[in-house]
């Protein structure tokens, strides 16, 4: 057994997280920056935070992750961080030229009060900042909240930074889109344009960590919203916030600071999820629902209907960030799957149970923030033993010690491709969901079934 | 040399000047003092290279961090260590799983931690108010939950700034369970400038709290302890079977596939040998200096590096069935090395290679590529000191500066009781004479051919100069790196992680590194890149009929 010393019996914990089911706030900003064009993500603490964010995200997506950093030593924590950053400020622009740093703190910087906007005005005061380029800052104490938190704020200091009302009032809507992935980013700007809306969509890491090899290294990738893109986002009629924790933040700064109204909704996972995303597309631009999207939609529906039987009264547990996993839940609800149990270590609040129990059950287990981790998670499969498992690729090791199928979800998924590529969101997306549900389980039922009881046809 | 001298078509003060022209002149004055190229003088002596110094913030580096040099190199590997993270989500959570060390624990009731990760995920509250209290409960919750016999506790960053004693709260939870031994890493990640500082505080720990403790060895004959050795990709394994097959106790490996009770028993073996200098040369010398244990450096990346060591180690003990069961061992693993190996190197001959990794790997790995006849252009460690350049003959005259001040160097004397020299003056005095060498490593330099570049602490555009000016056939990094270089059209070898394979010690190894050395440049993917209409830009919208 790999997790050997994980015992069935759940003892209440206080102190000790084991097997968290969430990370710090600073690889979910770094994220959430290299969806800007000619960005460099800079992280403000000791190197080894940015060392671990780079690799995290680069065994993620198996992609160059681009980052710099403060590199503290004890002087620097001591001192505070002025000198380093500023130093850095200067090397950055003169070796790596981008447009934007996007600079992130650690807990190392909180702890030491830097404080991030005044560095800043004195990094350009003292002509560090080259003419037409921009630094920007989000503060993201990593003993607060979860790398899902670190994403929101960061994509609310894009607004906070960069978005103006210049009092023309343009047709365009704002899609903020979560944490997602660079495929679901692709994907929500396909049904978008699909419906012929005019939008503006960031942070936006597609074609940035999903690059093509073309013989050359790009520094900075074609791809990511522009600086001139977010600033517009201000004149933008509208704001659509997908997913409460990660989103939700920056349109609400919006609304206050250039008077954008919005409206959030779930991330467009599921078939539900992804109508209320399309509905409010269509209300919020004045536009149609192509004929193009009704045929998705329907090849959806005929699926989930043809193939019932195989998903009537099975069971999942659920691990993973709040925003994905109550969409997730909702589509697999619909589906009529039953729901054990459903964790995030991110602290979601009582909204976020309030929000499903919308459509799971009384008897599903649902443990939210603090000590919720991947060994209480285990401990519930345990006791109540589901068909399949969806969480991230440390799930793995809960799904090969109880003989479970796991569904690959969430962040980090280091051991499989396709997350890069193939969206889960949307119709499309959803279609791809059902597809693997169904050969999970019938794969297991093809390995597990008696000689006389194989099925050729299912 | 057999190689071929491909690589004297590239002039390296060119390449070093295209480098350092793009700096700052800051930076480029710092930087001059790290990228050197090699001359190998008399007596060995190479010129001298700027390392263990701190990298220029806003550049794009490869480093880590002190904790993860403490944590995820030099215990993580231990599998009945319980290892309490102190501090946010971020470390524990990151250094959990993410570097292949493998373990076998030999029964399924085996204490087997590794796949857990453990934290105690301090709030604000606790940063504000401190978090001992916290760190104690956490204590308590895993003692009740897991019942280990040592608990290691491991600081991040602002465990140091809001001025938690994890070496207090070690002791006081000590009191309460006197059964475990607890014991904490002040490890936090701005100490020093590297990992490297990390490994330091591993070593001290280790040194002053576990090693020692029990003072009954393992049975049989030949016992030796391999130090620095992790068991990424099951490398200990291949290790262990060939002690095994050669009739060398392993007592203890620091630290692949291993348990406590090795490291607390480590002090009644006959020998140490060090793989990883730079990870480990503390603890070889605290051990010899209070117990009298000799050290010397070995090597089991290569084919011929590994026989080299055995033939050196059982050389120590002298004892001819040893010996003669050492070079029985030899001739039989070589005759299938060697098959593979000249036909892999029919194919790989002449081929570059460039290594930048570690503080030992970017020098070990060289004896592999050799093997099959490809020469290394390039090298450098990301965190390695002088003395793993220029070799431990330039200990003396390093100066330390204030992030090497910050590291506790502890002052080791014999142990009263313990102290027992494994080899008579006379026998030490014969070594000498016969040349053969203990306590030394002589640092990658001068195991380098003249011309070829030596890099310190590279960075992201520095790799970037050196593809376009060499344009290797290979390039060995880690995972950051990976993706970069490949872009380019280059294939990256990990040699942190190995992309996911291994073994690469020992003899098995060598064959599985010449297979995939073999597989990267020779079947690569990358011949794909430009579609086919690409190299034919003129002829863009006709058609053949046209014609």
């Amino acid at each position: 057994m790999l997790l050997r010393h994980t015992g069935e019996e759940v003892v209440e914990r206080k102190a000790l997280t084991v097997n968290p089911a969430k990370t710090c706030q600073p690889v979910g900003a770094l994220y959430a920056a290299l969806g800007v064009y000619k960005c460099l993500p800079h992280s403000h603490g000791s190197q080894g935070c940015c060392a671990y964010h780079r690799s995290a995200l680069t065994r993620h997506y198996k992609d160059p992750i681009m980052a710099t950093t403060s590199s503290f030593t004890e002087g620097a924590s001591v001192f505070g961080g002025q000198a380093n950053i500023v130093e850095a400020i200067g090397n950055i622009f003169s070796i790596y030229d981008p447009d934007v740093i996007a600079v992130h703190t650690t807990c190392l910087s909180e702890v030491i009060g830097d404080d991030l906007t005044q560095i800043i005005k004195k990094a350009s005061t003292d002509g560090k900042i080259p003419e037409g380029k921009l630094v920007i800052h989000a503060n993201t104490p990593s003993f607060k909240g979860s790398h899902v938190t670190g994403f929101a704020n960061m994509t609310q200091s894009l607004v906070q930074y960069l978005a103006e009302n210049t009092g023309k009032k343009t047709s365009y809507i704002n899609i903020l889109p979560g944490f997602v992935e660079p495929s679901d980013m692709a994907e929500i700007k396909r049904i978008a344009k699909e419906m012929g809306v005019k939008f503006i969509l960031f942070p936006d890491t597609s074609e940035v960590v999903n690059s093509p090899l073309d013989g050359k290294f790009h520094m900075f990738p074609k791809g990511g919203t522009t600086v001139e893109q977010i600033k517009s986002s201000g004149d933008s009629m509208f704001t659509i916030a997908l997913g409460r924790d990660s989103s939700l933040p920056a349109a609400k700064f919006l609304d206050s600071k250039c008077k954008v109204p919005y409206e959030v909704t779930e991330v467009p996972i599921g078939l539900r999820a992804t109508d209320a995303f399309v509905d409010l597309l269509r209300k919020s631009s004045g536009t149609h629902v192509p004929d193009s999207l009704m045929v998705e939609r329907g090849q959806l529906v005929d699926v989930m209907t043809d193939m019932h039987q195989y998903f009537y009264h099975k069971k999942a547990a659920i691990v993973g960030d709040p925003d994905v996993v109550t969409a997730l839940a909702q589509f697999l609800s619909d589906l009529d799957i039953e729901i054990t149990a459903i964790v995030t270590g991110t602290p979601s609040g009582p909204k976020f149970e309030k929000r499903l129990r919308e459509f799971v059950g009384e008897k599903t287990v649902i443990k939210t923030g603090l000590n919720a981790d991947m060994f209480l998670f285990h401990q519930l499969v345990k006791s109540d033993k589901p068909d399949l498992i969806f969480g991230n690729t440390y799930a793995k090791y809960i799904a090969r010690d109880e003989d479970i199928p796991l569904i690959r979800i969430g962040f980090p998924i280091y051991d499989r491709v396709g997350h890069q590529y193939f969206p889960q969101v949307g119709y499309k997306g959803a279609m791809r969901i059902v597809e693997k549900i169904l050969n999970a389980l019938m794969d297991r039922q093809d390995r597990d079934a008696a000689e006389e009881k194989f099925e050729l046809v299912m | 040399m057999e190689e071929k001298n491909v690589y004297t078509a590239v002039d390296p003060e060119h390449v070093r000047d295209s480098i350092l022209k793009k700096y700052p002149a800051k930076i480029a004055r710092k930087r001059a003092k790290q990228i050197i190229v090699n001359n190998v003088g008399d007596n060995d002596l190479v010129p001298e290279m700027l390392a263990n110094a701190r990298t220029v913030p806003g550049i794009l580096t490869m480093r880590g961090c002190s904790y993860a040099g403490c944590k995820g190199v030099v215990l993580g590997p231990t599998r009945d260590i319980l290892q309490i993270t102190h501090g946010p989500i971020g470390c524990g959570f990151y250094s959990w799983l993410t570097r292949r060390n493998q373990t076998r624990p030999e029964t399924l009731d085996d204490t087997n931690f590794m796949p857990y990760a453990m934290s105690t995920d301090l709030q604000e509250d606790e940063i504000i108010f401190g978090g001992e209290k916290k760190l104690k409960a956490a204590i308590d919750e895993a003692v009740a939950l897991f019942h280990p016999k040592a608990i290691g506790i491991f600081s991040t960053c602002p465990v140091g700034l809001i001025g938690d004693d994890v070496h207090a709260v070690a002791r006081d939870m000590e009191e309460k369970y006197p059964d475990v031994n607890i014991f904490g890493f002040s490890c936090e990640g701005y100490k020093g400038v590297s990992q490297s500082a990390g490994h330091h505080i591993a070593n001290n720990k280790v040194f002053t709290d576990v090693v020692g403790l029990i003072d009954t060895p393992k049975p049989g004959n030949f016992k030796v302890n391999i130090l620095g050795e992790y068991n990424i990709g099951g490398d200990a394994f291949e290790i262990e079977r060939l002690m095994a097959k050669c009739g060398f106790t392993l007592h203890s490996t620091f630290s692949g596939n291993s348990v406590y009770e090795e490291f607390a028993s480590a002090h009644t073996a006959d020998l140490n040998v060090v793989m990883c200098h730079r990870s480990i040369n503390y603890l070889a010398e605290m051990m010899e200096k209070k117990y009298g244990i000799p050290w010397f450096k070995v090597n089991f990346v290569g084919a011929n590096s590994t026989a080299k060591s055995l033939r050196k180690m059982a050389e120590y003990f002298g004892d001819k069935n040893l010996m003669a069961t050492v070079e029985t061992v030899i001739k039989e693993e070589m005759e299938s090395v060697e098959k593979i190996r000249n036909e892999v190197k029919s194919r790989c001959e002449g081929k570059t290679a460039m290594l930048f990794v570690g503080g030992s790997r970017a020098h070990h790995y060289q004896d592999l590529f050799s093997e099959i006849g490809m020469p290394t252009v390039s090298a450098g460690y990301e965190f390695a000191h002088r003395d793993d350049y220029e070799g431990r003959k330039v200990l003396g005259s390093i100066v330390v500066d204030a992030d090497t001040r910050n590291i506790e160097e502890l002052t080791v004397e014999k142990d009263a009781t313990r102290y027992s020299p494994r080899k008579s003056e006379a026998e030490m005095a014969a070594f000498a004479k016969d040349g053969f060498e203990f306590s030394d490593y002589k640092g990658m330099m001068a195991e380098m051919p003249n011309k070829t570049l030596i890099i310190d602490d590279l960075n992201h555009y520095e790799a970037e100069v050196l593809i376009e000016k060499y344009k290797p056939a290979i390039f060995c990094a880690g995972i950051k790196e990976k993706y970069v270089i490949q872009k380019s059209g280059i294939p990256l070898k990990q040699l942190h992680s190995y992309d996911y394979s291994g073994p690469y010690a020992g003899f098995e190894g060598a064959v599985n590194f010449y297979q995939e050395i073999d597989r990267l440049v020779n079947s690569n993917m990358f011949r794909f890149v430009k579609a086919p209409w690409q190299g034919n830009p003129e002829l863009a919208g006709s058609y053949g009929w046209t014609k």
